[in-house]
Order: structure tokens, then C-alpha cells, then sequence
């Protein structure tokens, strides 16, 4: 059995998740990773991705939107400015914000904030992955 | 002697005053309580936030990094956050004396208003207004905090500002709010040695250490203005709910000792038309 460890994450309105979990998967600046006990001391950026919360038995999925996280040996807290269950997520705002990124990033606007429009795609890309598998 | 009159008209003004500021209260009492568990829960990232930042600081002493020190410029930014409404006593004051009689010279101040009253007293007294937020006081946002933050933060790596600076009025508890006037940037943070050396574990930063603080840095200020925002409109409430508990207790006092003057005066008449009557009737006689 798997040690465990501690989870948090934290946005700035609530204490979104804190629990003991066995594993959590997460999207950082560098890739994705996953994160077992007694890890190496890390403090790394998080990109827009799915979070795997691995409790003893149950996985559990959420939206992280920007942020960082700080893995300690016994204890990882991820800093997530966005944080969304799969049940928070409105399907069809993130389906029309996919549509309009999509079309703001094929008009070759002048002035066009590239960057921006780009993670606003991927924002919208994770929130629909995520709603279709909580299905 | 004011006439009965008179005084019966003062007690009605009165009265009236006392029931507005009583309903003020309590709609003060309410947003507040609201306001006050929103504080609550953003204290945890905010907190989590600071030590993250001091922790890491702590550890890499020697990081040369723009955001650790200060900018060619004199100019100081302050972003100061009052309220769009007045009837709170002395909150608005409060945090624009920490300016007008703080340390910073007038002209090195560029100032970011968030809430219209303190926006009027600094324009009044002559101080440099940079965009105006005062909007966003009414129901702030995390996004309102992250735009304020990024047209500050792009200030200061064009060199326009040297110093980042915070006015706010920190919320201790429903009584006791303190205003504040705290440095964004360059980080200073006191270092705590005892801790540093008992956490031996070295931290490991990905991809380095000037990318992750790159990416914090502005992530901390938001998190410090989001904080800041939202202690205000918990303290602009609880400041607004003593001003109108005070004014509604001095309107009963005066009424009190109105009423005292108003039946002391009707006394007086009726007296005054007996002893003129007794006197008709012997004139008579």
C-alpha cells in the first residue's frame, strides 16, 4: 500500500482541497507529473491541466487554472488562482469560450495577444476534457 | 427658553436621523458579516502565499533578480484602496493620512485610487492620479486584483515607478481595523534564520529559480492586493456599522434631553397661563 501524504490546494477564494492522498497527478510548466510521498523538494509553475487526486481507492479530478506548486517530502500544496470540481463546470461557456479563442487565434488580428488567446483555448480545452469524464 | 415649538421640531429631525442611521447599521452589520467570512477565507492563500515567497527567499540569498530590488526611478506607486461611500467615521481619513503624513515626498507619488473618497481627498490635496479602479471596491474579484496588479508590475519593469507600495486597512476583527501602508515591490523579507537552518531539505526549483520567481512574484502581489481588497470592504463595513451605532446612541441622548427641555417648557406655559387667568379673575374682583 502506497504511503500517504498530504494534499492541499488552495485558490484565493476557498481552501479547495485537503486531504491525505496517496498520489497526485498535476500539469506543470515542464510537463506533466505525478507525485508519490517523500518527493523531492520542489517548487515549480503549474499550467492549465487536469489534477488527479489519488485518495486510497478513489480518484478525484479538477479543473487547475495558472498557479504553483510546492512539493515537500511529507506535504504538496498547489497555489491554483482556478480551481473547479467537474460538477462546477459550465460546459457550454467553456465550449463557446473554446470557439471564440479558436476564432481570435485564426484572424491574424493586428494587436492580437497571441499568449493570451492561446490560454484562453487551452482553459477552455481542460474544462471540456474534464466535464466529459466526469460523465 | 426655546419655544415648544421649536423644540418639538428638533426632536422630529432628530428622530428621523436616529432611524436612518439604525437601518444603516444593521445594512452594515449584514455586509458585513458577508464581507467578513470572504476575509477569511482568502487569509489562508494569501498566508500560504507570503510564506512560500519568504521561504524561498530565504534560501537563495543571492538571486539577482529585478523584482528584489529597486527600480532607477523615484517614482512610488501607491495603490490606495478607500471606499465609494462616506458615512464610515474615519476610515477614509484614516488611510489617506498614511500618505499625506507618511515619509514619501508628494511629488514621488503616483497614486492608483481604488474607492472614490480617498481618490477626492488626494486629488484635493494635489497628488499625481494614476487609473482609477474605484469600481472595483464594490464587489471585488480575484481578476480586478490580477488587472491592477499587471498595469503596476508593467510599470515598474519599464522603469516608469521604483517602489510598489499597498494603503489598506487591515481587519483584525469586528472592532479593531488598522490601516496599512505595506511594500509590494522589491520584496523585503525578514529572514528568519532559526527556521532556514532547521528545514535542511535544499528546495529544487523547475525550470530555475529566476523563471518560478518570474512567474510568483506578480502571483504574490495579487494575492496581497486580492487580500487587501477584500480586508477593506470587511473594515469599511465594521468602521460604517461603529459610525452609525455612535450616531444612533448620541440621537437617542438628545432626544432624551430634548424631551426633558420640551415637558420642562410645557410646564413652564401652563404655569405661566394659570397664574394669568388667577390674575384676570382678581382683577375682576
Amino acid at each position: 500500500m502506497a504511503e500517504l501524504f498530504q494534499l492541499q490546494i488552495i485558490s484565493p477564494n476557498r481552501i479547495f482541497y485537503d486531504g491525505q492522498v496517496t498520489m497526485v497527478e498535476m500539469t506543470t510548466g515542464e510537463g506533466e507529473i505525478g507525485v508519490y510521498a517523500r518527493h523531492l523538494p520542489i517548487t515549480t509553475t503549474l499550467e492549465p491541466g487536469i489534477v488527479k487526486i489519488h485518495e486510497d481507492g478513489t480518484i478525484k479530478e479538477a479543473a487547475v487554472h495558472a498557479g504553483f506548486v510546492v512539493i515537500l517530502q511529507d506535504k504538496v500544496t498547489l497555489m491554483a488562482e482556478v480551481a473547479e470540481w467537474p460538477e462546477e463546470i459550465d460546459v457550454n461557456r467553456a465550449e463557446e469560450a473554446k470557439i471564440r479563442a479558436e476564432r481570435r487565434l485564426s484572424s491574424h488580428e493586428e494587436n492580437l495577444n497571441i499568449q493570451r488567446a492561446e490560454l484562453a483555448l487551452r482553459r477552455s480545452l481542460v474544462r471540456i476534457e474534464l466535464s466529459r469524464h466526469g460523465k | 427658553m426655546a419655544s415648544m415649538r421649536d423644540i418639538q421640531r428638533r426632536k422630529a429631525s432628530i428622530q428621523s436621523t436616529g432611524q436612518i442611521t439604525k437601518a444603516m447599521k444593521l445594512v452594515s452589520t449584514v455586509k458585513l458579516q458577508k464581507a467578513k467570512s470572504k476575509a477569511e477565507q482568502t487569509r489562508p492563500y494569501s498566508e500560504r502565499m507570503y510564506e512560500t515567497v519568504s521561504e524561498m527567499l530565504s534560501k537563495s540569498s543571492n538571486i539577482n533578480h529585478p523584482y528584489l530590488k529597486k527600480g532607477e526611478s523615484d517614482k512610488k506607486a501607491v495603490i490606495v484602496i478607500t471606499s465609494n461611500r462616506g458615512l464610515a467615521g474615519g476610515y477614509n481619513t484614516n488611510i489617506t493620512k498614511l500618505l499625506t503624513a507618511g515619509s514619501i515626498p508628494k511629488e514621488d507619488i503616483w497614486v492608483y485610487p481604488i474607492g472614490r473618497k480617498g481618490k477626492e481627498i488626494l486629488a484635493r490635496r494635489g497628488y499625481e492620479m494614476k487609473t482609477d479602479y474605484s469600481e472595483v471596491i464594490n464587489e471585488p474579484m480575484y481578476q480586478d486584483a490580477q488587472e491592477i496588479c499587471k498595469e503596476v508590475l508593467n510599470a515598474f519593469t519599464n522603469g516608469e515607478i521604483g517602489e510598489i507600495y499597498l494603503a489598506y486597512t487591515s481587519f483584525k476583527n469586528t472592532v479593531s481595523h488598522e490601516p496599512k501602508l505595506i511594500k509590494l515591490l522589491p520584496i523585503e523579507m525578514e529572514v528568519k534564520k532559526e527556521e532556514s537552518q532547521e528545514k535542511a531539505v535544499p528546495m529544487n526549483y523547475e525550470p530555475d529559480e529566476e523563471e518560478v520567481l518570474n512567474v510568483i512574484v506578480p502571483k504574490y502581489m495579487c494575492s496581497l492586493i486580492y487580500g487587501g481588497l477584500i480586508e477593506a470592504v470587511a473594515s469599511e463595513n465594521g468602521a460604517r456599522m461603529q459610525a452609525m451605532d455612535s450616531a444612533t446612541s448620541n440621537a437617542e441622548e438628545m432626544l432624551g434631553e430634548l424631551s426633558l427641555m420640551y415637558n420642562r417648557a410645557r410646564q413652564g406655559s401652563i404655569t405661566q397661563e394659570l397664574t394669568e387667568i388667577i390674575a384676570g379673575a382678581e382683577a375682576i374682583n
